[in-house]
C-alpha cells in the first residue's frame, strides 16, 4: 500500500486505499440508517402490516399511523357507523373501516407544542445569559475564572436523576411542578453551562483590537459589546443556540420525572402511545418521525460546528 | 476555523471609524470594566446556584435523614451516617454498580474501536467523505429516549427487524431468542443501541485527532522507510491518543449516569439485570419514595461524576493546547 501512496505524495492516500475506505464507510453509514428508515416506513404501514411476520418490506402505504397519532377513536357498532353521514376526512374514513369513529384530537399536538415552547424558551434564556457570561470571562480578568468555569461545566455533568430529587421537592414548594416555566428554568440551567463554554471559545476568536478601536473612538464598553462584538459572534451564537435547542428538545429524564400532564413534552409522551391490544407501532413511528425531522435539519445546519459543540468548544479542528 | 471573514472585519472597522468621539458621555454612562464583568457573569452564577447548588446542599442534608417525599407531614428524624453505611453494604447497590460498570466498559470499548476505525477510514478523504460523515453522525443527535423506544420495536421477538436480520444471517429461528427479555441478552441489547448511537461521537473526536497530526511527521517517517504498520503504531495512535482519551472520558461520564435509553429499552429488567445506577436511583427515589437513602446514593454518584469531570477538564485543556 505504501508503494501506491508514494506514487503521488507521501501523505495523500492511494486510489485503492481510498476506494476500500469509501466502500467500508458507506456500508457502515447504510447499516446505521436501517433503524431510522424502518421507523419511517413503519409510520406508513397499517397496524396489521406493522406486526406481520416476517417483517414486511413491501406494503401499501397508508396515513393510518398519522391519523391514529393525532386523533382518539372509539369503537362503535356497525349500525351506528352506518347511521352517520359521509366521513369528514381521510382519518374518519380509515377509522370507520376499522369500526371506529374519531371522537377528538389526541394529546400529541399539545405535547409537541410544549416541547417547542420549552425548547425555544430555555434556549433563548441560556444563550442570552451565556453570551453575557462568556464575554465577561473572555475579556475581563475575573478572579478565580478557571474555578468558576469548571464549576459551570461540572453542573452539566451531574446525573439528572440525582438532581431531580431536590428539584422535585423545590418545585413542589414553589408551585413549579408540571409547569412550562419550571421546565424552562431547569433546561436553561443545564444549557447555560454549554452556552458559556462554547461562546467563550467563539468570542476568544474575535480580535480584541476591534473593541479597542471602538473604545478609542469613544464607544462605551457596553456599546462596543453590542455594536462590535455581538455582530461578529453571530455565527457562534447561532450554533450555540442550535445545540441548546437540540438538548432541550431531546431531554427525557427531567421531563418524565417532573412533568405528568400540562407541561409534558413529546419524549415522555411518545412511548405511551398505545392502541387496542398493545403498542400502536405505526402511530409511534409517525410520532417519532415528526419529532426527529427538526433534528435532522439542525444536524445538517450544524455539521461544521458539531465537533466544537460536543467538546464544549475545546476542539475546533 | 475562524468566524471572522475579511468582509466582517472591514465592516467592524468601518463601524468603529464612524463612531463619534464622545469622551464625556463615556465617562458618565460607561460602567467600569469590573462592574461590567460582574454584571455579565453574575446572572449565570445566580441561576446555577439556585438550580444546582442549593438543591445539592438540600440533597446532602436529606441524605442524613429518613425523609420520604410522599409523606411530607411525617416526622423527619436524623439518622447520621446510617444511609451511607446501608448503601455501601447493600448487595443490590453493588449489583447496580456492577451492571453500570460492565455497560460502561463494553459500550465504550466497542465505540472506541469502531469509532477510531471509521475515523481512520474517513481520513483517507475518499470522494463524498463529507456527505457520508454527516449521515453517520445522525444517530448521536437524536433523543436517547425516542431512540430507546423505537429500538424496543426493532428488538421485538418475531415481528422485530433485529431478530429477523440476525436469523437471516445465522439461520437461528427469529422467535427463538428475546433480546430484551432474556437475562443473557438484555445487557447486550443496551450495549448495541448505545454503540449504534454514540460511535459517531467517538469517530468525530478521533477524526479531529487524526487531522491534527502534521503531514511532515509522516513524510519524515517515509524518508526513514518506516512501514505503514510501524507508522500507524508509532505515529498515528500515540498522536491521536489525547483525543481518544477525551472521547472515552466523556462517554464514560455520560454512560455512568445513563438513564433515558435504558429506562425505555428494558426499564432495568428482566429482574434487575440491566438496572444501572440511575435506574436504581429512580426506583428508590420516585417509586419507593425512600428520599433520604436515595439522596445519599445521589451524593455518592455526584462525587464519582465530579471526580471524573475533573479529569475530563484536564484532558480538555491538554487537547486545547494542540
Amino acid at each position: 500500500m505504501s508503494g501506491l501512496n508514494t506514487a503521488h505524495s507521501v501523505v495523500e492516500p492511494g486510489i485503492w486505499s481510498k476506494r476500500i475506505a469509501g466502500t467500508l464507510v458507506v456500508v457502515y453509514a447504510l447499516i446505521t440508517m436501517i433503524p431510522l428508515i424502518w421507523i419511517f416506513t413503519t409510520s406508513l404501514k397499517s397496524p396489521p402490516d406493522s406486526i406481520s411476520y416476517p417483517p414486511k418490506i413491501v406494503f401499501t402505504p397508508t396515513v393510518e399511523g398519522y391519523c391514529n397519532l393525532f386523533t382518539t377513536r372509539s369503537r362503535q357498532t356497525q349500525e351506528y357507523i352506518e347511521s352517520l353521514g359521509a366521513p369528514d376526512n381521510v382519518c374518519d374514513e380509515i377509522a370507520r373501516d376499522r369500526s371506529m369513529v374519531v371522537v377528538g384530537p389526541s394529546k400529541y399536538w399539545p405535547r409537541f407544542v410544549n416541547s417547542l415552547v420549552i425548547a425555544f424558551g430555555s434556549t433563548f434564556l441560556a444563550v442570552f445569559l451565556g453570551t453575557l457570561a462568556a464575554y465577561g470571562f473572555s475579556r475581563f480578568k475575573v478572579p478565580l475564572a478557571d474555578d468558576l468555569l469548571f464549576f459551570i461545566l461540572s453542573t452539566r455533568m451531574m446525573p439528572p436523576i440525582a438532581v431531580a430529587i431536590p428539584i422535585y421537592l423545590m418545585y413542589r414548594e414553589l408551585g413549579l411542578s408540571d409547569t412550562e416555566l419550571g421546565m424552562i428554568l431547569l433546561y436553561t440551567a443545564v444549557n447555560v453551562s454549554l452556552a458559556v463554554w462554547l461562546l467563550k471559545g467563539f468570542i476568544d476568536e474575535i480580535p480584541r483590537e476591534y473593541e479597542e478601536a471602538a473604545l478609542i473612538d469613544g464607544y462605551t464598553r457596553l456599546q462596543a459589546f453590542f455594536k462590535v462584538v455581538l455582530p461578529q459572534a453571530t455565527t457562534g451564537i447561532a450554533a450555540t443556540a442550535i445545540f441548546c435547542l437540540i438538548f432541550a428538545w431531546n431531554e427525557y429524564a427531567f421531563a418524565v420525572l417532573l412533568t405528568s400532564g400540562t407541561a409534558q413534552t413529546a419524549p415522555p409522551f411518545i412511548p405511551t402511545i398505545i392502541g387496542e391490544g398493545g403498542m400502536d407501532w405505526p402511530a409511534v413511528g409517525a410520532g417519532t418521525t415528526i419529532f426527529l425531522v427538526p433534528i435532522l435539519v439542525f444536524t445538517i445546519l450544524l455539521r461544521k460546528h458539531l465537533l466544537r459543540g460536543i467538546t464544549f468548544g475545546a476542539v475546533r479542528k | 476555523m475562524s468566524t471572522t471573514t475579511p468582509g466582517m472585519a472591514e465592516r467592524a472597522a468601518e463601524a468603529a471609524a464612524r463612531a463619534t468621539p464622545n469622551v464625556i458621555s463615556r465617562r458618565v454612562r460607561g460602567l467600569s470594566d469590573r462592574a461590567i464583568a460582574w454584571l455579565f457573569i453574575s446572572p449565570t452564577i445566580v441561576l446555577l446556584l439556585a438550580i444546582n447548588i442549593f438543591p445539592l446542599i438540600w440533597t446532602i442534608q436529606l441524605s442524613f435523614t429518613n425523609y420520604r417525599a410522599n409523606r411530607p407531614n411525617a416526622e423527619v428524624v436524623g439518622v447520621g451516617l446510617r444511609n451511607y453505611e446501608r448503601l455501601l453494604t447493600d448487595t443490590d447497590v453493588w449489583l447496580a454498580m456492577q451492571a453500570t460498570a460492565s455497560f460502561v466498559f463494553w459500550s465504550i470499548l466497542l465505540q472506541t474501536v469502531i469509532g477510531f476505525a471509521l475515523a481512520y477510514l474517513i481520513d483517507r478523504k475518499f470522494r463524498g467523505h463529507a456527505f457520508w460523515t454527516t449521515v453517520i453522525l445522525i444517530p448521536m443527535m437524536l433523543s436517547p429516549a425516542v431512540v430507546g423506544n423505537f429500538w424496543r420495536f426493532l428488538y421485538q421477538p418475531q415481528i422485530g427487524l433485529f431478530n429477523y436480520i440476525v436469523s437471516f444471517f445465522t439461520g437461528v429461528e427469529p422467535n427463538s431468542f428475546e433480546m430484551l427479555g432474556s437475562v443473557n441478552l438484555a445487557p447486550w441489547s443496551i450495549v448495541i443501541v448505545d454503540t449504534w448511537m454514540w460511535t459517531p461521537y467517538v469517530m468525530l473526536i478521533c477524526l479531529a485527532g487524526l487531522r491534527s497530526i502534521p503531514d511532515y511527521i509522516y513524510e519524515a517517517a517515509e524518508v526513514d522507510r518506516a512501514s505503514p504498520w510501524r507508522q500507524f503504531w508509532s505515529i498515528t495512535v500515540p498522536m491521536a491518543l489525547p483525543f481518544i482519551m477525551l472521547a472515552v472520558l466523556f462517554r464514560g461520564i455520560e454512560n455512568f449516569k445513563m438513564f433515558d435509553m435504558v429506562n425505555l429499552l428494558t426499564g432495568g429488567g428482566p429482574g434487575s439485570i440491566t438496572e444501572v445506577a440511575s435506574i436504581t436511583l429512580k426506583r428508590q427515589a420516585f417509586e419507593a419514595w425512600r428520599t433520604g437513602p436515595s439522596s445519599a446514593f445521589a451524593i455518592i454518584l455526584f462525587v464519582a461524576v465530579f471526580g471524573l469531570a475533573n479529569i475530563y477538564v484536564k484532558a480538555l485543556n491538554r487537547v486545547k493546547q494542540r
